[in-house]
Parts: C-alpha cells; sequence; structure tokens
C-alpha cells in the first residue's frame, strides 16, 4: 500500500517516456478522430449532460472528467461525475417537470 | 480463388511501395503467380523499386482508354518467375480514373494470377479511393511514429465502412534499440492503439535504401539474406496462411551484431 503510493508520488515527478508521451497523445486524437466530434460538439453536450444530472445531484465541478476513450475500436464517452450530495428536496417527477421546463 | 490485396496507410513514405516489391517477390518465389498493379498514378514508382522502368512501355492508362491490352502492358520480371507489374500512368490526369475502371482491370487479372497486390497512393482522396476499390484485403503499413499511426487508424476506419473483410497491420522501419530505451513506439503499443491484427514487422535498416538505389528488391538476393529479407518473407509466409511463423526477435538480432562487435575488439 504504502509502497504504491510512493510509486505514484514518485513516477509524478519522473518525466513521461518520450514513447509514453505519444502513445498517450495518439490515444486521445485516435478517439477524437473515430467520432469525428469536434470539441465544440463535445463540450455542447458535456454541458447538458450536466444540466440534467444537475436535477438530481448536485455535482462537483470540479472533479468531473469528461472524455472520449477507446476500447477496442469501439469509442466510449466516459463522464466521471463525482456527486457532493443528492438533492432529497426533489422526487423524480418533479425533477424531469423542472428539466421540461428549462427547456421551454 | 485469386486474392486482391491493397497495400495502403494514409501517410506517404511509409514504406507501402518498398513492401509490395519485396512482398510481391517474395510471393513469387514460394511459386505463386502475382501481378503487382502501381495505383499511384502521376507518382509512378514501384517501376523504378523493381528495377524495371526500361521496360515499361505501356500503362493503366492505356489499357483503360482501350488503346492496348493487358497482356501488352505488363511487364515481366525476367529476374523472378510468375512476377509482373502493371504500371502507373505518369502523365495522364489521374482524376478521370474511377473505381469501376480499377475494379475491371484487376478483375482481368485476377484471371490469370493467384495475387493481384495494389500499391496504394498515400492520402485518403480519390486516387486511394480507387485503389481500394477492387480488394477484398488490405495491408495497412504503419511506422513507429505518431502522424503515422493516426493516419493508419484513420484508414482502417475507412476500409471497415468499405466492407474489406480482412484488414491486418505491417509496422514498419522499427529500430529496437530505439524501442528498448522507450525512444519509441513498441509493436504492443501500435496494436494496443489500433486493434488490427499483426501480420508483419520490417525493421529500419538501410541495406533497404540500398537495394532500391540498385533496383532490386532485398529479397530478391538469396545468397546473402539480411534480416529485413527475412522479415518480408516471413510476411509472405504469414499472407499464405503459416499461421505459426514466428515474429522474429529484432533486439536479439541487434545485441547479436553489437556482441559480435565487441568480440571482434576483444580478441
Ligand atoms: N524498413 C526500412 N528501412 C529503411 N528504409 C526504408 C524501409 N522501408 C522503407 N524505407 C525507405 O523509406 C522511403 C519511403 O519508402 P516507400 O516505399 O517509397 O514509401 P511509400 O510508398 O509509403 O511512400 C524510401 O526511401 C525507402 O527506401
Ligand atoms: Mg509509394
Amino acid at each position: 500500500m504504502i509502497n504504491e503510493l510512493l510509486d505514484k508520488l514518485f513516477q509524478r515527478n519522473v518525466p513521461l517516456t518520450s514513447k509514453e508521451e505519444a502513445k498517450q497523445r495518439l490515444k486521445l486524437v485516435i478517439a477524437h478522430d473515430r467520432v469525428q466530434l469536434n470539441p465544440g460538439t463535445l463540450e455542447l453536450m458535456r454541458k447538458e449532460i450536466l444540466e440534467v444530472v444537475s436535477h438530481y445531484v448536485e455535482i462537483d465541478s470540479k472533479e468531473m472528467e469528461f472524455s472520449l476513450e477507446n476500447d477496442d475500436r469501439m469509442s466510449v464517452l466516459i463522464a466521471n461525475l463525482p456527486i457532493r450530495r443528492i438533492k432529497k428536496t426533489l422526487t423524480t417527477t418533479t425533477a424531469i417537470e423542472e428539466t421540461k421546463k428549462d427547456r421551454s | 480463388m485469386s486474392r486482391i490485396i491493397v497495400i495502403t496507410s494514409g501517410k506517404g513514405g511509409v514504406g507501402k511501395t518498398t513492401i509490395t516489391a519485396n512482398l510481391g517477390v517474395s510471393l513469387a518465389q514460394l511459386g505463386r503467380k502475382v501481378a503487382l498493379v502501381d495505383a499511384d498514378f502521376g507518382l509512378r514508382n514501384l517501376d523504378l523499386l523493381l528495377g524495371l522502368e526500361n521496360r515499361v512501355v505501356y500503362t493503366a492508362a492505356e489499357v483503360i482508354a482501350g488503346e492496348c491490352p493487358i497482356e501488352k502492358a505488363l511487364v515481366k520480371d525476367k529476374r523472378q518467375r510468375g512476377l509482373v507489374l502493371l504500371p502507373a500512368a505518369q502523365n495522364r490526369n489521374k482524376d478521370a480514373f474511377k473505381p469501376e475502371q480499377m475494379k475491371e482491370l484487376v478483375s482481368k487479372l485476377a484471371q490469370n494470377y493467384d495475387y493481384v497486390l495494389i500499391d496504394s497512393p498515400a492520402g485518403i482522396e480519390m486516387g486511394f479511393r480507387n485503389a481500394i476499390s477492387a480488394a477484398t484485403e488490405a495491408l495497412i503499413v504503419s511506422t513507429p511514429e505518431i502522424a503515422s499511426v493516426r493516419d493508419a487508424d484513420r484508414v482502417v476506419g475507412l476500409l471497415e465502412a468499405e466492407k474489406i473483410q480482412k484488414i491486418r497491420l505491417i509496422v514498419n522501419r522499427l529500430r529496437p534499440e530505439m524501442v528498448q530505451l522507450e525512444k519509441m513506439l513498441s509493436v504492443e503499443d501500435i496494436l494496443d492503439l489500433l486493434v488490427v491484427p499483426l501480420i508483419g514487422v520490417i525493421p529500419d535498416d538501410e541495406r533497404v535504401i540500398v537495394s532500391t538505389n540498385r533496383g532490386e528488391p532485398l529479397v530478391l538476393d538469396e545468397r546473402r539474406p539480411s534480416l529485413p529479407a527475412i522479415a518480408f518473407k516471413n510476411l509472405s509466409r504469414r499472407l499464405e496462411g503459416e499461421e505459426e511463423v514466428p515474429f522474429l526477435d529484432l533486439l536479439a538480432a541487434h545485441d547479436n551484431l553489437l556482441t559480435r562487435i565487441r568480440r571482434l575488439f576483444q580478441s
């Protein structure tokens, strides 16, 4: 455990090898090439998803991650949305109604 | 049934033409009848790499225009039985050429040859479209460089959309010593990214360049076998269906050379 932690901390200070850097950059660019989404569309999608989810739960917007990745030539959209707290006052139906109101 | 294989990459200068030439010779050495088609219209090079440039009279353009029968345009390789080249047009308007015409050319060749290998131009435009139009299999060439891998991925996507069933990867110009120092993407890294089955790994070797200077594909020289020539031959055997041909341990080969040199200095 401690060793792992130390390794991780240690790794942070070691610059990536040039091949690791190439690989990581390629992963990202290939994922985007494959779905042919432009950054604008992706950003719009992120906003809308966040908007919907925020009706039910409070999201930690600093910690959230939103990215495209590859899984065996299949592109996957990864949204990691850490929940701060559940909005207790809202029932499912009122949340949906709120969404509808926002849209109109 | 004849096999129709396009050699393509997206990016230029990664070794498509070099691989087409060596693979063609090597398959013919295995007793197959092989027709090589230079589909790089306007930038004809396959004839040069094969050392056949002085024997080109007619090209695919005259065949398409109906000015000469296909047999007359084919250049036979006198050094290697069973190998012929259909040269590309050098000066005709390359955009006047259509996929339908490519399919017609290739289907004529398929009647008489076991393999039709099509050397694709770089890019993903019309020339590329023509080159892949008749193929049922594809060999994707990538070097261990970032731009080449990205372009290869684009091309794989396009080939899948065209319903080309068999797509396999050749990694060219690998430098094992750089891979060992983590200064170059490894074959495994590239496979992780592209997720296409591997069929060959060709080392970066100056003898490849020397052989093209002479117009003699490396695999022709059977008296002095070189590592890249063995890699080309293994590639053709895998293409023939020998699944269990092992991949060369390029680093070990490299080490051997070093240790040999060291030993030389020690004695
Ligand atoms: N394995 C290799 N080792 C060294 N040089 C190579 C290798 N493969 C290709 N080359 C060189 O790279 C250059 C481009 O090769 P070429 O086959 O013309 O690429 P392409 O057809 O993809 O444009 C040529 O100069 C060739 O000699
Ligand atoms: Mg070429």
